[in-house]
């Protein structure tokens, strides 16, 4: 027997465990207001989950997603998209989504059970709402994608699904397509860990996930989705591979959900206090904040100062989600079609004469 | 004006469109080179090339998936599953997403897609080829499902599905795809969506169907008006959103409604109908809504499949016993 192809799969990362950067730095991160800017977006939407989490604990939103511990991965991927890239995330990204200009209060409405959080303004438009079906997004991204590449833009997309969502038909058969046309896609895994209560090593007997880019014959890497530089490196430099016309890659983002799975969720059923313990000790804001420090770019005052802002920001947000009354009940009928059938004109009437609103 | 059969007039409707408006696509297995299994886009890749004719690796669920990604960036994909039992992969992606993504997006993203499938049996297919699945969709907000009877209303109808901002599931009855000629003027002309057409006039009794079934049912008018019985004979076309209007304005002037699908009966699109009609049309009803249906068995392998669709006999009994009522 002799060997018809051979693989690997690279680890990317740029900032290990102790903040020291063992690779090149991307030019970029050579900013230091740049790294700011991403420990800034870091910091916001770790200060949004919290709130977001203590709002549902109180009874003013519904069912909540955090995403702690993976705001690395969410930022990386909203500091490298451009703005007329397309964005289709799982439910999840809030990080890249309020880089995109999605308005915290948004984000608030739709966890809150408002549909109007999904009507995106200004860049994020064109960007599709949250996907709480598991992979199902991953279609579109490709579709999306494929449809850039049909029109002869330079544009690209951009999907996001979890570890668990890398089982699923739609996996399998968007990036299949993906890698037949070879799209304008960057698909990022966020692999935290945990799907639910499922780990990682039994969702797949495969030893990464980035492997499976090999069947799609397509670029697969894994980069430290807890290092915020690697990880908008990485998908930057696939962004532009992609916008120039070579095809998709899949990056796996390593990472842990420090987090329960939603609010609903309780984590500790299913997994140990060390084993989350041992996740803090490597989680991402952390890990750029003190390489900002020994760099001699943060320190306490800023630390404060930006704490405060963002706390501020997140109030602000809360406040305007609070007072945002439910919407009317005809809400239901509009944007159903783009013009509503004669038929469900009774219907209508009913809603508005039963419902409350 | 050309005379041609079903499959022909999709042809020429895609054709159409794709010459006059360059953002429509058609997407599926073997729709390329091969020009579909059953011919329905034969000649259309060698028109207007791989990039909007496109040969799709074998994945129903993805490209009904990649069809709502396309469709939101300003394509109108025309997407074909090859069989009517290899929609059922595409449920997912077509209720959770295409007909959803307007409403949930306020409008921002829209799906103006439509999924082309062959639907119903009678044409000695192997198995999981032949089943009539309408209901599922029409159970479905958001969605429009439309389903021709004769090549004019094919040609017309997918036109109209094409051009509609929203999702379409057209089905296409593969009985008739090759069972008769109609004269079609290729002129672009669409017919509308959302409403039924009357095929024929009658006082005594209306009769209801759409699809393959309009065959049947049109002959078993025939037979009834031999014996005395003038239907009024109802082609649904679309049938969600269902235009009750055009039924209960004959059901008033027939006082009787026989509905006839292919598919099963429970809860098959026909209790809708029978349902709508027994809430409007009470006081004009001699007898009762009755349905006309296949049994609510697996669809049989084909040695039994013409005993399984309801034939004109079953059609013509129905229609009687609702006559003895009064």
């Amino acid at each position: 027997m002799s060997a018809v192809a051979r693989f690997t799969i690279e680890q990317y990362r740029v900032l290990d465990e102790k903040s020291e950067a063992i690779a090149d730095l991307p030019s970029f991160a050579r900013d230091p207001e740049a790294l700011v800017a991403m420990y800034r977006a870091m910091v916001l939407t770790r200060a949004f989950d919290s709130r977001a989490v203590a709002l549902q604990r109180t009874g003013k939103l519904g069912t909540f997603a955090s995403s702690l511990g993976q705001e690395a991965i969410s930022v990386g991927i909203g500091s490298a998209m451009a703005e007329d890239d397309v964005l289709v995330p799982s439910y999840r990204e809030h990080g890249a989504q309020f880089m995109r200009g999605l308005p915290m209060q948004n984000t608030l409405l739709y966890w809150g059970g408002d549909e109007r959080g999904s009507d995106f303004p200004g860049v994020a438009r064109k960007d599709f709402p949250n996907a709480v079906p598991i992979g199902t997004q991953i279609p579109h991204a490709v579709g999306v994608a494929f449809a850039m590449k049909l029109k002869g833009e330079q544009r690209a997309a951009v999907g996001v699904v979890g570890d668990g969502g890398t089982s699923k038909a739609d996996f399998y058969e968007g990036m299949n397509m993906a890698g037949v046309w070879k799209v304008p896609l960057v698909l990022v895994v966020n692999n935290n860990q945990w799907a639910i209560s499922l780990h990682r090593s039994r969702q797949t007997a495969a030893e990464t996930l980035a492997q499976k880019a090999i069947a799609f014959g397509i670029p697969g890497l894994q980069v430290d989705g807890n290092d915020v530089i690697a990880v908008r490196q990485s998908v930057a430099e696939a962004l532009e591979r992609a916008r120039r016309g070579d095809g998709p890659t899949l990056i796996e983002a390593v990472c842990y959900r420090l987090c329960d799975h939603t609010t609903a969720d309780d984590a500790t059923r299913y997994r140990s206090t060390e084993e989350v313990n041992a996740a803090w000790k490597v989680e991402p804001v952390a890990r750029l904040r003190e390489y900002l420090a020994r760099e001699g770019i943060w320190n306490k005052d800023r630390e404060e100062a930006l704490q405060k802002e963002c706390a501020d920001a997140v109030a602000k947000a809360v406040d305007a989600y609070q007072s945002t009354p439910p919407p009317p009940v005809d809400f239901m009928f509009d944007h159903l079609y783009a013009t509503l059938p004669p038929s469900m004109e009774e219907q209508l009437k009913a809603a508005k004469r039963y419902g409350h609103g | 004006m050309a005379e041609v059969n079903l499959i022909e007039a999709l042809n020429m409707a895609m054709a159409w469109e794709m010459t006059h408006d360059k953002s429509v696509v058609v997407i599926g297995e073997d729709v390329g080179v091969n020009g579909g299994v059953f011919r329905a886009t034969v000649g259309l890749q060698q028109k207007f090339g791989p990039e909007r004719v496109i040969d799709t690796p074998l994945a129903e669920l993805g490209i009904a998936g990649i069809a709502i990604g396309m469709a939101t960036q300003g394509l109108k994909p025309v997407a074909e599953i090859q069989f009517s039992g290899f929609v059922y992969p595409t449920i997912d992606q077509i209720a959770n997403h295409a007909a959803r993504l307007r409403h949930r997006s306020r409008g921002r993203l829209t799906v103006p897609m439509v999924l082309r499938s062959p639907s119903g049996a009678g044409i000695h297919a192997p198995e999981h080829h032949s089943e009539s699945i309408e209901a599922l969709f029409a159970h479905t907000p958001g969605l429009r499902v439309v389903i021709p009877s004769n090549p004019a209303r094919a040609y017309g109808l997918l036109l109209a599905a094409i051009r509609d901002p929203d999702p379409v599931i057209f089905f296409e009855p593969t009985r008739l795809y090759r069972l008769f000629k109609q004269n079609v003027e290729d002129d672009g002309q669409a017919l509308p969506l959302d409403v039924c057409f009357t095929m024929r006039e009658g006082s005594d009794v209306t009769l209801v169907s759409w699809g393959a079934m309009m065959h049947e049912t049109l002959q078993a008018a025939g037979e009834l008006a031999r014996q005395g019985i003038e239907a009024d004979v109802i082609d649904v076309a679309t049938i969600k959103p269902l235009d009750m209007t055009t039924i209960l304005e004959s059901v008033a002037r027939t006082g009787r409604c026989v509905i006839v699908h292919e598919a099963p009966r429970t809860a098959g699109f026909g209790a809708e109908i029978a349902a709508q009609v027994a809430e409007h049309a009470l006081t004009s009803l001699m007898a009762p809504p009755l349905r006309v249906a296949a049994f609510d068995v697996v669809v049989p392998l084909a040695r039994l499949e013409h005993s399984y669709m309801p034939n004109v006999k079953r059609i013509v009994d129905t229609v009687k016993s609702a006559m003895e009522w009064a």
